[in-house]
């Protein structure tokens, strides 16, 4: 057994050997390779990052009910016990038109120009939390509760935030058509690889063939070169993913800073790391093991 | 060991290299398999080692019918079989050592228990000094050398050796036949084809005798 281990890793190592024997060549193959997946790589790495940001924003769906101006306590009252007596509402809170005055000179430091106003702008208001925060049940809710007397508008708070999460979705999409079709041309380059590999090894393989190589043998250098050249791809990809989202990150912080908030950039997970790396080694290893399926029949010893 | 009953081989194109051909050669026998060129005797090799399959007959290879033989079990006949090339077929990528060595690699082999048969090998040969040198850089009775050590190394039980004397002068030439003999002395089977009726003047050898695709009484 480990004498079978030991025999693996030789060939490992020529099949090693072999790629930095050709220096400039093996490694214009991994910057191909490590260009191609970075693209659809990053791109799914700001997808997730836009995707943490939604979940964030969205996660409780409220409905804001901005009252008429001229709504009195009277109309406040039936409208709370309405409100409380709906079945598809978890609950709702008041807010009063001078305490939304009051929060709005608080939290956004525009206390100068709000204290220069003649009178409160802001109506009264209520906040519904629904029982349900699918997008089909919230616009139901929505189309109801405008129906109510008082009530001038009424605000889906997480509007934008489906709207965003439709746009992701359409960027997933895209993500994964580029992948599909960089995934193809690593596959590619790798059989290409290996073509000429096993066209400047005929001999080789035809002598090895006489004495008595197995099939396995005479692959598995093949197979190994395809796998070790798709990962160190793969690792490429990594490193050009992870050294531009930590560039990007520090305009984006002086940018999120303008917009007082706090946002960056969060480099890809470990798991989605690893499946990179996993993923790009299979696929040196498919296109390895295409080529060879293909062009090793055709040495046939005379 | 080697048994052929009423072989014929036809290649594409309808040249018929082998008749009906029929012999038997037992364990640890050395024979000669002479013949003019284009007499089918390097076709007869490549039987043996079921490079080429015969059209008709059989081929006996220690009881395996080789024509028989799956790709799968094909590796496995030629791992008993040392041939040696007309043309070397030696890798010039490579080291004379690393040109021995490639058997025992495809056969497995303990990396350190190689190394000491590979040294063997080119000792029995007479190439131990000039194992780091690139086969370009050898003679043809040197290169010829070189092929037998690679074709020993793994210590088959059978030889086949096609012309292995073809461009070699004289000395050359006997030199290499006391090789041969010496294998032969050790209990090895060997098939030696050649042309050249000088190396089988001492002795008395077995010859089969080829002539246009048939054995000669």
């Amino acid at each position: 057994m480990r004498h079978a281990i030991a025999q693996h890793l030789g060939v490992l190592r020529a099949a090693l050997r072999r790629m930095f024997a050709s220096k400039l060549g093996g490694l214009l193959n991994i910057l191909v390779i490590g260009i191609a997946l970075s693209l659809p790589a990053g791109m799914y790495a700001l997808l997730q990052n836009a995707q943490g940001l939604v979940a964030q924003l969205s996660g409780t769906p409220q409905i804001s009910l901005f009252l008429a101006m001229d709504a009195q306590a009277d109309d406040i009252d039936a409208l709370r016990k309405q409100l409380a007596a709906h079945s598809a509402i978890h609950g709702a809170e008041f807010v009063a038109r001078d305490r939304a005055l009051e929060q709005l000179k608080q939290s956004t430091g525009m206390a100068d120009l709000i204290g220069g106003l003649e009178k409160n702008p802001l109506p009264d208001a209520f906040i519904v939390s629904p029982r349900q925060n699918n997008a089909q049940s919230l616009d139901v809710l929505r189309g109801e509760l405008a129906q109510l007397p008082k009530v001038e508008v009424v605000q889906l708070d997480s509007d934008w935030a489906y709207k965003l999460e439709a746009l992701l979705k359409f960027g997933r999409l895209a993500v994964l058509i580029l992948a599909g079709l960089l995934s193809l041309a690593l596959v590619a380059v790798t059989f290409n690889t290996i073509r000429l590999q096993i066209l400047t090894q005929r001999d080789e393989i035809e002598v090895s063939r006489l004495i008595g190589a197995t099939d396995g043998f005479i692959r598995r250098p093949f197979l190994y070169f395809g796998a070790m050249q798709g990962l160190l791809g793969g690792i490429m990809a990594w490193s050009i993913v992870t050294a531009s989202l930590l560039l990007l990150n520090r305009p984006l912080g002086e940018l999120s800073q303008l917009y007082a908030s706090q946002f960056v950039l969060h480099p890809l997970s470990f798991g989605d790391s690893l499946s990179l790396l996993l993923f790009s080694l299979y696929l040196g290893w498919l296109g390895a093991w295409l080529s060879v399926a293909r062009h090793l029949s055709q040495i046939e010893p005379r | 060991m080697i048994s052929f009953t009423q072989v014929h081989k036809r290649y594409p194109g309808g040249y018929e290299a082998l008749k009906g051909v029929s012999f038997d050669i037992a364990e640890g026998e050395m024979v000669f398999l002479t013949g003019h060129s284009g007499a089918g005797k390097s076709t007869l090799l490549k039987l043996i080692a079921a490079i080429e399959r015969p059209n008709s007959g059989s081929v006996l290879v220690n009881n395996q019918n080789v024509g028989a033989l799956g790709g799968g079990a094909l590796p496995y006949l030629r791992r008993n079989l040392g041939i040696i090339f007309q043309d070397h077929k030696l890798l010039f990528d490579r080291s004379v050592f690393d040109n021995v060595l490639l058997p025992l690699q495809i056969c497995g082999f303990d990396h350190r228990e190689s190394g000491k048969r590979v040294r063997a090998a080119l000792d029995k040969v007479g190439l131990l000094k000039r194992e780091k040198t690139n086969p370009i850089a050898l003679s043809g009775g040197e290169q010829q050398r070189l092929c037998i050590a690679r074709a020993i190394v793994n210590r088959p039980a059978i030889l086949l050796a096609d012309e292995p004397t073809g461009n070699l002068d004289a000395a050359y030439a006997q030199e290499i036949m006391t090789i041969f003999k010496s294998f032969h002395q050790v209990g090895v089977t060997l098939l030696i084809s050649t042309h050249d009726e000088s190396v089988l003047r001492d002795g008395d050898v077995r010859r089969l005798v080829l002539r246009e695709g048939e054995l000669q009484p």
